[in-house]
């Protein structure tokens, strides 16, 4: 017995090392399953307080950028306004709301506080929580494309799962056409994307547009993603399709989140079919 | 003895907002960062007791993974050439048992203290981007990473270093 103390004390800060490097690689792994980690994310009050405070000075570097981007959703908004034909020159227009209509999506706002691209699993910060109607697994845009998904959620901030993550999987398909694919990220470029898994049978072209495909109850169908920029063949499939990406990920500022309220109604209708 | 303390606490927290607000977002080449809050376990002050400096060093790190939402993979490498330290630092100085309480990085010749702070940084980036990665067929990536950002973490750490320390 004495012995066994003897060596416990010849060892202890071998023992304690071995003890914190288990708990640190427990974190490291856990966090890899999608929604696991309990307390290691930048949602939380502190690192997303101080985020914001180091945000509102650095945001004023982006005005500019921020404001060609504004200007931009407006003139296409006025361009979708015109093509409905509906008078947004004249402030006393009512638009007549039918009776049956339902709306599907809300989208709110937030700010992205903490932005990252360089590493393989890309984690964002935005400075909207819980109290502002924010849950787990809302789709997360802005004006020239896709961002990624809700992943944590604290009070007041929440963290952004990036389409910048190895384990990130979207379904996307053709503008063209119906064939739907993956898109997934290799970790390199972050401009660029991976589509895998689209058919043999889609005709595909250098250029080719690229939108969210509306399988999942995430995204609406249509959102701009980007450009089809490389493809190669081999042995009759498609083994490399790149996109690029209409969105800058490396500069974001603010971002929208949608909301679908038929999500629940659409999962337990595919869980019902699934249990069959 | 006091002070020695007071310094190593302002170090820790000063090192990680540096990380997190400068270094961070350096993004050289697209995806350089820097890693110089590794420098607080470079420059602890060397003590026979190494139980808090295990746990601090661990706490660093945990405290960068929450910043960085990277689970814990930092917190895995810090604490690994924490504990590594001192046989390395042992085998460049090549005495079994030197003077524990007035080491000083300055008063070592610079080549020995290059290599101490080069032979950390590239294990501690090293173990990063190999958690980070975790796959043989990324090895290429791995070390290629490793090489580019320590090359600017070993850079930023010796400028930082030279201008903020003392010579004995």
């Amino acid at each position: 017995m004495q012995q066994l103390f003897y060596l416990l004390k010849k060892f202890k800060y071998l023992l304690l090392f071995i003890f914190l490097e288990i708990i640190a690689l427990i974190f490291t792994f856990q966090y890899h399953n999608y929604h696991q980690s309990k307390f290691i994310n930048s949602a939380n009050f502190i690192t997303g307080g101080i985020y914001k405070k180091a945000n509102t000075v650095s945001e004023y570097f982006f005005l500019k950028t921020e404001n060609h981007r504004l200007a931009e959703e407006n003139i296409k908004l006025k361009n979708l306004l015109n093509i409905k034909g509906i008078d947004y020159s004249n402030p006393t227009y009512i638009y007549k709301d039918s009776v049956e209509y339902f709306q599907q999506y809300e989208y709110s706002i937030a700010k992205v506080i903490n932005n990252n691209y360089s590493s393989k699993n890309n984690y964002l910060t935005i400075d909207k929580g819980a109290l502002h109607g924010i849950s787990e697994d809302l789709g997360v845009i802005n004006s020239s494309g896709v961002v990624g998904v809700i992943n944590k959620v604290s009070k007041n901030y929440a963290t952004i799962f990036s389409i910048l993550n190895s384990g990130s999987k979207m379904n996307v398909r053709l503008k063209k056409n119906d064939h739907f694919g993956t898109m997934v990220w290799d970790g390199k470029n972050p401009n660029i994307t991976q589509i895998v898994d689209l058919p043999r049978q889609a005709l595909l072209k250098v250029g080719d547009t690229i939108i969210t495909g509306g399988k999942s109850a995430i995204f609406p169908e249509g959102i701009n993603i980007g450009i089809i920029e490389e493809i190669e063949l081999k042995n009759n499939y498609y083994s490399k399709i790149n996109v690029k990406l209409f969105n800058d990920m490396t500069s974001l500022g603010h971002v929208q989140i949608i909301k679908n309220f038929r999500k629940e109604e659409r999962q337990l209708l595919e869980l019902s079919v699934n249990n069959e | 003895m006091n002070n020695l303390a007071l310094n190593n606490f302002i170090r820790f927290f000063g090192l990680i907002l540096l990380q997190v607000f400068v270094l961070n977002q350096v993004n050289l080449f697209g995806f350089v960062n820097p890693m110089v809050y590794i420098l607080w376990v470079v420059l602890y002050p060397i003590k026979k007791e190494q139980g808090t400096f295990l746990l601090l060093s661990f706490l660093l790190g945990i405290f960068i993974d929450i910043f960085m939402n990277s689970g814990g993979i930092n917190a895995a490498a810090t604490l690994f050439i924490a504990f590594i330290r001192m046989p390395i630092l042992k085998m460049i100085l090549g005495k079994s048992d030197f003077d524990f309480v007035s080491f000083n990085l300055r008063a070592i010749a610079f080549n020995k203290a290059f290599f101490y702070i080069s032979f950390l940084t590239f294990l501690h980036h090293f173990i990063i981007f190999g958690l980070e990665y975790f796959s043989f067929s990324e090895f290429t990536s791995i070390i290629s990473k490793t090489l580019l950002t320590s090359i600017f973490t070993i850079l930023i750490s010796i400028i930082g270093i030279l201008l903020f320390s003392k010579k004995k």
